[in-house]
């Protein structure tokens, strides 16, 4: 070993700069072509792999992620189109129970308003026929009454009661000037 | 005084194990500090794998950075295709980054300041390109050195130009990464040590010594910066070299 050293620095004497010392190059080639061999080997086999493997499965699953994020955003716009669907259904629904609930009870309303006021007329009718009876009736028991105060009338002025038929006679023709 | 190149000098820690063409092949300090850069990857990339969470922490932040980092590189530079050549990519910017870290630690070696190592990794570049260039497209390859849309009479002086510019990428390469980091270390050695000998020289110039010491705490921001910036490089010209393999029309 120590030869060796001896020789090395000797040759490196000789030469004087040691990066052109050409002794000390298949020294120098042998190990280089040795380590980067064996560096190469490690970094396409074991160390760039297993990065690539990693950079990949992150990128996958980003990749999925935003796939399934898509996927749902999809599914909620539809279920949100539904849900107006059927909200729009339901206003129009709604919409028409309304009308025909509020026609058939104008045309229920209008029935019982002639019915009401069919009755009323008849009432009404009813009320003047009596009281066109009554009223008749009343003008009819005029003359009678009026015969009898008469009848009553001459008797206290007269003192003897006149004839029916010459009461009559009187008042008739009262009662027609 | 040491002398400023000294840092660089290869040591061998034990006999030669072997020869190749008569050069002795040793453990040595430039050895050792391959072993650990490759080592400091191997164990942080194992470390921000470990839990490997869907929600990472900052470890496997830090890792996952790193992993987006060179991968951005490498699909701008050399195309969506080129990611055939990722792990290669990263490999060389992992190794010339923590190599080069590694070389800011005081008292370490850097493994990049040596000529032979970045002209190795160039030409393991420019090998890849071409190997792979010519078994993917064939002949074809060729068009890396015609230009479309160029005149016939210029295409000789284009072609020219485009074969020596080809063939200066290793050397280009290889040099400036080794050229950065050596006169980054070299001017750090040299300013740190103006303030050893301003302070020793027990002389009134002593009390200059701070100065040189500034310069030594920027240029070691400097120099990190360098480290890092160097990587990179290599990293983006290695994709942009690697995207004429892939298409080699222009």
């Amino acid at each position: 070993m120590a030869k060796a050293i001896e020789n090395g620095v000797d040759l490196a004497e000789e030469v004087g700069f040691p990066p052109f010392d050409t002794d000390t190059f298949a020294s120098q080639i042998f190990w280089l072509v040795l380590t980067f061999a064996f560096l190469y080997w490690f970094v396409s086999k074991i160390a760039l792999p297993r990065l690539a493997s990693v950079i990949e499965e992150r990128k996958q699953r980003v990749e999925t992620d935003l796939a399934d994020a898509a996927r749902l955003k999809a599914q909620a716009d539809e279920a949100f189109a539904a849900y107006e669907a059927s909200l729009a259904a339901a206003k129009n629904n709604a919409r028409v129970i309304a009308e025909e609930t509020r026609a058939s009870l104008a045309s229920e309303s209008e029935v019982q308003r002639k019915s009401l006021e069919q009755d009323l007329a008849t009432r009404i009718a009813n009320a003047e026929k009596t009281i066109d009876d009554t009223k008749t009736k009343a003008l009819s028991h005029v003359g009678e009454i009026a015969s009898e105060a008469t009848s009553s009338i001459v008797e206290r002025l007269l003192g003897s009661a006149p004839t029916q038929v010459q009461v009559d006679k009187a008042v008739k023709s009262a009662l027609d000037r | 005084m040491a002398s400023p190149t000294e840092q660089f000098e290869i040591r061998h820690f034990s006999d030669p194990l072997f020869f190749i063409g008569g050069s002795p092949v040793t453990v040595t300090n430039s050895a050792l500090f391959m072993i650990a850069t490759v080592g400091v990857i191997v164990v942080f990339m194992l470390a921000v794998t470990s839990s490997r969470s869907v929600i990472p922490g900052r470890w496997q932040n830090a890792g996952e950075l790193l992993y987006e980092f060179v991968a951005d590189t490498v699909r701008q530079s050399a195309g969506k295709d080129g990611l055939v050549f990722f792990p290669l990519v990263f490999s060389l910017f992992a190794f010339i980054l923590v190599a080069n870290l590694l070389g800011m630690l005081p008292y370490s070696f850097t493994v990049t300041s040596s000529i032979i190592v970045t002209a190795t990794l160039s030409l393991l570049v420019i090998l890849t390109v071409i190997v792979y260039g010519v078994a993917k497209h064939g002949v074809k390859f060729l068009n890396i050195f015609v230009p479309s849309g160029v005149p016939a009479w210029l295409l000789p002086l284009i072609v020219a130009i485009e074969v020596v510019s080809f063939l200066s990428r290793p050397v280009s390469l290889s040099v400036r990464l080794f050229a950065n980091i050596l006169a980054g270390h070299i001017a750090l050695k040299i300013f740190a040590g103006f303030v050893a000998a301003l302070l020793a020289s027990g002389t009134v110039a002593a009390v200059l010594s701070p100065l040189p010491l500034l310069f030594t705490i920027a240029i070691v921001a400097l120099e990190f910066l360098v480290a890092v910036l160097q990587a990179y490089v290599f990293a983006v010209l290695t994709s942009l070299y690697l995207h004429d393999a892939l298409h080699p029309g222009h």
